[in-house]
C-alpha cells in the first residue's frame, strides 16, 4: 500500500545573521550555495569561511536545483509522520538534509534524481525540499 | 603524555531503577556517588576531582557540586559529548591524575527521561546560535531517523540486512534475561525484532535502545590508592576520542568517529582487536554497534552484518561478547545516554562480577566504546581499554 507525503507543519528555521540571503533566494524559488573564491570548492551549510581552506573570500551562487539521494528515511512515528527526510548529493558536491515530497513515500530510493521544490515553514519562510524526477534507478 | 598505567577504575555503581518518578535528578546523581564511592571503599572527603555532562542539573559541574558538598576539588571537568561524555571524562581524569592535578575522580550520569516521557521520535532543541539549524530543524530531524538514514546506506553499500541488524537486540535479549535489574529481560527473536512496529525505516522499536531513568557512577584514582583498596584492579591502558561531522557538505555515513578513537586507544594500549576479550559496544540502536564493530577493526568495514550475525556477540556462543548486562537495547539507557552503563559492565567483566551465566571466563583485556550525539550529523566517539591488574 503506497504512504503518499502529507503536508506537515514546518518549523520556522532559526536564522542566525547572515542566513538571510539563502532563504530570500528560497523565497523567489532559488536554491542557494556558498562557493569558495580561494580554492574554488563549494560548501553547505553555508557559512561566513570556507570550511575547507579557512578563507573569508566565500560568495553565493545558485545551485541548478538537481541532485540524487545519498540516503533517506521514512519516518512513521511522531509529529508530522509519515515524512521522508533524506540527505540529497547536489550536482555541484555539497550534500544536503531535506526532505523529499510529492511522492510515494516507498518508492523512493537511493541512487534517484531529485529536483528541488519549496515548501512554506509556519511563518512563511521558503525551505528547499526534493522530489523525484524519474522512478527509481538501481 | 600516556595514561597507560596511569590510573584505575576503583569504584564503579549502577542505579538498581530504571523509572523513578520520584527521584529528582540530584538525588539519581547522589544516589550513583554515592553507591560507587562505597564501591571503592572511599569517602566522600577523598573526593578531589569531578566530572559531569549536559544531564546534570544545569548542565555542569556547579550544582552538583553544592548539593553533594563536594569541597575538595582541585580539578573539574563538564565536558559535554552526550552519550560517550563520561568514557571522555574517564580519559581526562586519568589524565589530570597522570598529570599530578588530582588523586580521587567521580563521575557521574543521571537522569529520568522514562518518567518524563521522552521518546526518540521527539525533535531536541539543542541550543540556541547553532549555524546549523536553519538548515537542518524544518526537515524534522530526530534521533530515530538521524540514526535510519546511515542504516539504510549501509545496507545500499554493502547488502546488510534488517535479519543481521536484528542479531544485535537478539544477543542482548540473550544477555538481559540474567540481569534482574534490566528493563527488558524476554528473550527476543529476529522474527519478533522484525514484525516489532517500523519506526523509521529501517529501523524498528526494537531496533532501538529502552529509555530509561536511573544512572551510574565512577570513581577514578591514581594507582598507589588503587593498591590500597580491596576491589580487584582495573587498570587504564588506553583511549581515544573523535568528533565526526558533516565535512563541509562532503558527507559519509559508512563509518563513525570510532574509527579515529579506537585506533588511538589500541595504539597507546599496545593491544589489537582481536586480543579483545569483552566489549561495551554503545548500543542506541542496532546499527550504531555494527558501525561501531568495523570501524573498531573487529571485522572489515562492510562486514559487520555478517559479523554480527547467527550469536556472534552472545557471551559463552559467539566470538565477541558485547554488552552482557543487555546494554541500552535491553537493560538500561539513562538520561538517554549509555556511556557509563557501558564502563560499569566493563569493570563488572574485569573484575569476574558479571552475571555467572554471561561472565567472559579470565576476562583481562576489555574496551568500552561510546557515541555521543547522532551519526546522521554531528557527533563525538570516545573508546576505552582497561585490563585486569
Amino acid at each position: 500500500m503506497p504512504t503518499p507525503s502529507q503536508d506537515r507543519k514546518i518549523s520556522d528555521p532559526a536564522m542566525n545573521p547572515g542566513d538571510e540571503p539563502y532563504f530570500a533566494a528560497a523565497a523567489e524559488g532559488r536554491l542557494m550555495l556558498k562557493t569558495c573564491a580561494a580554492c574554488h570548492e563549494t560548501h553547505h551549510y553555508p557559512r561566513s569561511l570556507c570550511p575547507f581552506c579557512w578563507s573569508s573570500n566565500v560568495t553565493w551562487i545558485e545551485a541548478n536545483g538537481s541532485g540524487v539521494i545519498y540516503t533517506f528515511s521514512i519516518t512513521r512515528r511522531g509529529a508530522g509522520a509519515p515524512y521522508c527526510i533524506a540527505y540529497v548529493t547536489l550536482d555541484e558536491g555539497p550534500t544536503m538534509l531535506t526532505n523529499v515530497v510529492d511522492v510515494d513515500l516507498d518508492s523512493v530510493r537511493i541512487g534517484q534524481r531529485v529536483q528541488v521544490v519549496f515548501r512554506k515553514s509556519e511563518g512563511g519562510v521558503s525551505i528547499p525540499m526534493f522530489t523525484p524526477t524519474l522512478a527509481a534507478q538501481p | 603524555m600516556t595514561i597507560r598505567g596511569k590510573a584505575y577504575i576503583v569504584g564503579a555503581y549502577e542505579h538498581p531503577l530504571r523509572k523513578a518518578p520520584d527521584h529528582s535528578v540530584a538525588q539519581l546523581h547522589a544516589d550513583v556517588a554515592r553507591g560507587a564511592i562505597e564501591d571503592a571503599g572511599l569517602s566522600r572527603d577523598d573526593i578531589d576531582a569531578y566530572f559531569c555532562a549536559g544531564d546534570a542539573p544545569g548542565t555542569n559541574v556547579w550544582s552538583m557540586a553544592n548539593y553533594l558538598n563536594l569541597n575538595r576539588l582541585k580539578h573539574i571537568d563538564s565536558t559535554d559529548m552526550g552519550g560517550c561524555s563520561y568514557l571522555i571524562h574517564i580519559a581526562h581524569a586519568a589524565e589530570a591524575i597522570a598529570a599530578g592535578k588530582c588523586n580521587v575522580a567521580l563521575i557521574t550520569l543521571a537522569g529520568r527521561p522514562n518518567s518524563e516521557g521522552i521518546s526518540g521520535t521527539q525533535v531536541r532543541v539543542r541550543g540556541v546560535n547553532l549555524p546549523d539549524s536553519p538548515y537542518e530543524m524544518p526537515y524534522n530531524p530526530v534521533t530515530l531517523n538521524l540514526y535510519a538514514m546511515c542504516a539504510m546506506r549501509h545496507m545500499h553499500d554493502y547488502g546488510t540486512t534488517n535479519e543481521q541488524l536484528a542479531w544485535v537486540k537478539v544477543a542482548a535479549s540473550h544477555h538481559a534475561q540474567h540481569n534482574r535489574h534490566a528493563m527488558l529481560r524476554d528473550l527476543v527473536t529476529v522474527e519478533q525484532v522484525l514484525a516489532s512496529p517500523m519506526i523509521s525505516d529501517p529501523l524498528h522499536r526494537l531496533d532501538s535502545c529502552v529509555v530509561s531513568d536511573g544512572g551510574g557512577a565512577v570513581i577514578v584514582a591514581r594507582p598507589e590508592i588503587a593498591r590500597a583498596l580491596k576491589r580487584p584492579r582495573v587498570k587504564l591502558i588506553g583511549r581515544g576520542e573523535s568528533t565526526k561531522h558533516q565535512m563541509g557538505g562532503r558527507i559519509d555515513l559508512s563509518y563513525t568517529g570510532a574509527a579515529w578513537s579506537g585506533p588511538r586507544a589500541f595504539e597507546e594500549a599496545g593491544v589489537k582487536p582481536s586480543d579483545i576479550q569483552y566489549a561495551s559496544i554503545y548500543d542506541s540502536f542496532t546499527i550504531t554497534v555494527l558501525l561501531q564493530l568495523e570501524d573498531l577493526g573487529f571485522c572489515k568495514k562492510g562486514e559487520g552484518g555478517s559479523f554480527v550475525a547467527d550469536g556472534n556477540l552472545i557471551s559463552g556462543v559467539g566470538k565477541l561478547p558485547i554488552n552482557t548486562d543487555g546494554g541500552g537495547l535491553c537493560n538500561n539507557h539513562p538520561a538517554n545516554r549509555g556511556g557509563i552503563t557501558k564502563i560499569i559492565e566493563a569493570v563488572r567483566q574485569l573484575r569476574g562480577e558479571a552475571q555467572p551465566q554471561v561472565q567472559v571466563p579470565n576476562c583481562a583485556l576489555a574496551l568500552a566504546t561510546g557515541i555521543g550525539g547522532a551519526i546522521g550529523h554531528r557527533h563525538g566517539a570516545a573508546t576505552l581499554i582497561m585490563e585486569r591488574e
